[in-house]
């Protein structure tokens, strides 16, 4: 470096810590050198945020959050959108990518989470990691959900109907609640722009606030890895990890890798089948909302499906409360469950290469009561697939609950001293 | 710990006693923050009453009004739809309508003022979706060859009555909702709002 461009970076250290903070996080920062495949979708979720944000700054230079009829008798909000596909240049392509992005962004932070279950990415020291990443996915699931009442069309519409009257369902609170959720008594140009507000600037600021705060945990503790054993337990005589390698150039030459792999897949996506089959979007939110008329069928986006079939698993009434109150209860503490794998999980080794054949069987039946309750979330119910999608729902929440037995009993193998590398 | 460090109490009560008084300011701020939440004057006067004229409306035919911004369906009942009602007494949870779903004029087996004309809120009570017509008995509706006609929410299956009445073991908890009206003339009605005494 020159000796003028070092005086310039001496001038802004000692302002501010931008070499120092440099270093931490990134050039001085040592990742364990065995990450694998699964380590791609942490970078990938934060390459998907900016892409939402982006694309989200567009948007709204064209979008009209009004649900009043324009003099073609068609919502303004609908209108706007329709607007921005057929006459913004380029709109159809910065709308699409931000659709298709919501889609991806969950696919992403499902294999992200996954892989915090394969290799005990949860435990001790990495609780706080965890609890702020099940806050990341809670207030996603909000950003999401005002996001779709946007482009005011029937599943817009009645989604938001359907999810806002849960809250109804809490005793006591829970009409007032959801009046002033909704700030109107239906669904209503009140409710348009109110989410329009949290989506645009309450919740991403809120969701970005706990990004930093998941990574700044990470990089305080160090990150896990596949073979889930402590890095920093073997240092040379540096105090550097034996097994790790600073995070710059190493691993974001990796990921740029994964963000080429991924893009290549999400292009794909957004030029050929932005709908994504009516998965992504839903092919009755191609009509204008009509408060007078429920579609024959509806059903949340895919990536809410799982927790909605839990939702509408629960059909007893108990201790004199309606079913209804219940199923949301259910829905809640499936979410919630999340953040408390940590103290569930008793066994002696993190990752699921040295765990026993129990956990491997509960993680299995796991993810597979995961994808049918998913899939029963799209469908209209019936008594058949409700009484699937109970018994689904409950393996769900044993897989959690009965964890600290299970997962004591199983007959782990012995963590290697250092990590396996190839 | 020397003499100059020693903790000045009146100075401490002070300084509790102005970020007490402090943080009730910030809380009463919150007050209209939190008002602006519900929902404003207009949305409130929106709930006007809606004058219905339903002479041109044959047996067996529905019409939906808006009203405060939710469907309201008029039913001109059947003598052979009235009759049905017979049949869902023992299947509905609320056949005498016990729960406030209705005005006291409507609280009675055909839940409505003059037997012939439903008048109901065609929101289910589960969560919000409006139920489509089954009427047609039997087989026809799809609803197997035992279905005494009624409605069916698409969202969650619910299934009601000609007179809203919930069938037991439903997720929806309660009857639909009958809103306040009254009969300006024989074929004219007024929802939103009681008749006079």
């Amino acid at each position: 470096m020159t000796t003028k461009s070092q005086a310039v970076l001496n001038w802004i250290d000692e302002r501010f810590p931008l070499t120092s903070s440099i270093k931490g996080h990134l050039t001085e920062y040592y990742a364990p050198k065995n990450f694998n495949f699964w380590y791609f979708f942490g970078s990938l979720a934060l390459m998907v945020l900016v892409i939402q944000i982006l694309t989200g700054i567009f948007l709204v230079m064209h979008y009209k959050p009004d649900a009043s009829l324009n003099a073609a008798g068609v919502p303004v909000a609908f209108a706007s959108v329709e607007y921005i596909m057929r006459e913004v240049p380029g709109g159809w392509l910065i709308r699409y990518l931000h659709s298709t992005g919501a889609s991806a962004f969950f696919i992403v932070v499902y294999l992200h989470m996954f892989r915090g279950l394969l290799y005990g990415s949860y435990r001790k020291p990495r609780e706080l990691i965890w609890i702020f990443g099940t806050l990341i996915f809670l207030v996603l699931m909000a950003e999401a959900f005002m996001g779709y009442l946007l482009p005011w069309g029937q599943m817009s519409f009645w989604g938001a109907q359907v999810i806002v009257n849960l809250f109804s369902a809490i005793p006591v609170i829970g009409p007032d609640l959801s009046l002033v959720i909704r700030g109107d008594f239906v669904v209503s140009d009140a409710t348009l722009n109110r989410f329009f507000s949290f989506h645009v600037i309450a919740v991403p600021l809120v969701l970005i606030g706990l990004v930093a705060a998941h990574i700044i945990a990470l990089h305080e503790v160090g990150s896990n890895n596949p073979d889930g054993v402590e890095i920093k337990k073997k240092k040379d005589a540096n105090g550097i990890p034996l097994d790790g390698i600073p995070f710059h150039p190493y691993y974001t030459v990796k990921d740029i890798v994964g963000v080429v792999a991924f893009l290549f897949f999400f292009s794909a996506v957004v030029f050929f089948a932005p709908e994504g089959g009516g998965y992504f979007l839903e092919f009755n939110n191609f009509i204008p909302a009509d408060p007078l008329k429920t579609p024959p069928h509806i059903a949340p986006v895919w990536y809410f499906t799982p927790f909605y079939s839990i939702l509408r698993a629960v059909t007893y009434p108990l201790f004199g409360l309606d079913a209804k109150f219940w199923g949301v209860v259910a829905m809640g503490a499936s979410v919630v469950i999340i953040a408390f794998l940590p103290w569930l999980d008793r066994s002696p080794v993190k990752s699921i290469r040295y765990k026993g054949p129990i956990f491997k069987i509960a993680v299995a039946i796991f993810v597979v009561c995961f994808f049918i309750l998913g899939y029963l979330g799209v469908l209209p119910p019936t008594p058949g697939r409700t009484l699937v999608s109970q018994i689904c729902s409950v393996l769900y929440f044993a897989f959690f609950l009965l964890m600290p037995w299970y997962s004591k009993l199983d007959k782990c193998k012995a963590e290697p001293e250092r990590v396996n590398f190839k | 710990m020397s003499v100059d460090q020693k903790m000045d109490s009146g100075r401490r009560t002070l300084l509790l006693a102005t970020s007490a008084a402090g943080g009730v300011a910030a809380v009463a701020t919150a007050v209209p923050f939190v008002a602006s939440l519900t929902p404003s004057e207009r949305a409130k006067a929106a709930g006007a009453p809606v004058e219905v004229d339903v002479g041109k409306l044959a047996p067996g035919e529905m019409m939906t009004v808006e009203w405060r911004g939710k469907p309201v369906w008029i039913l001109r009942r059947t003598s052979e739809m009235l009759a049905s009602l017979d049949k869902t007494e023992d299947k509905v949870s609320d056949p005498a309508s016990d729960k406030p779903m209705q005005p006291d004029y409507a609280k009675n087996k055909h839940r409505s003022i003059n037997p012939e004309y439903l008048v109901a809120v065609g929101i289910c009570t589960h969560l919000g979706c409006s139920p489509s017509e089954k009427f047609k008995m039997g087989a026809e509706s799809g609803m197997g060859a035992d279905w005494p006609g009624g409605f069916l929410c698409p969202c969650h299956g619910s299934i009601f009555d000609l007179a809203g009445r919930v069938f037991s073991s439903m997720p929806a908890p309660d009857n639909l909702e009958i809103p306040p009206h009254h009969y300006l003339a024989d074929t004219t009605i007024l929802v939103g709002e009681d008749g006079k005494a």
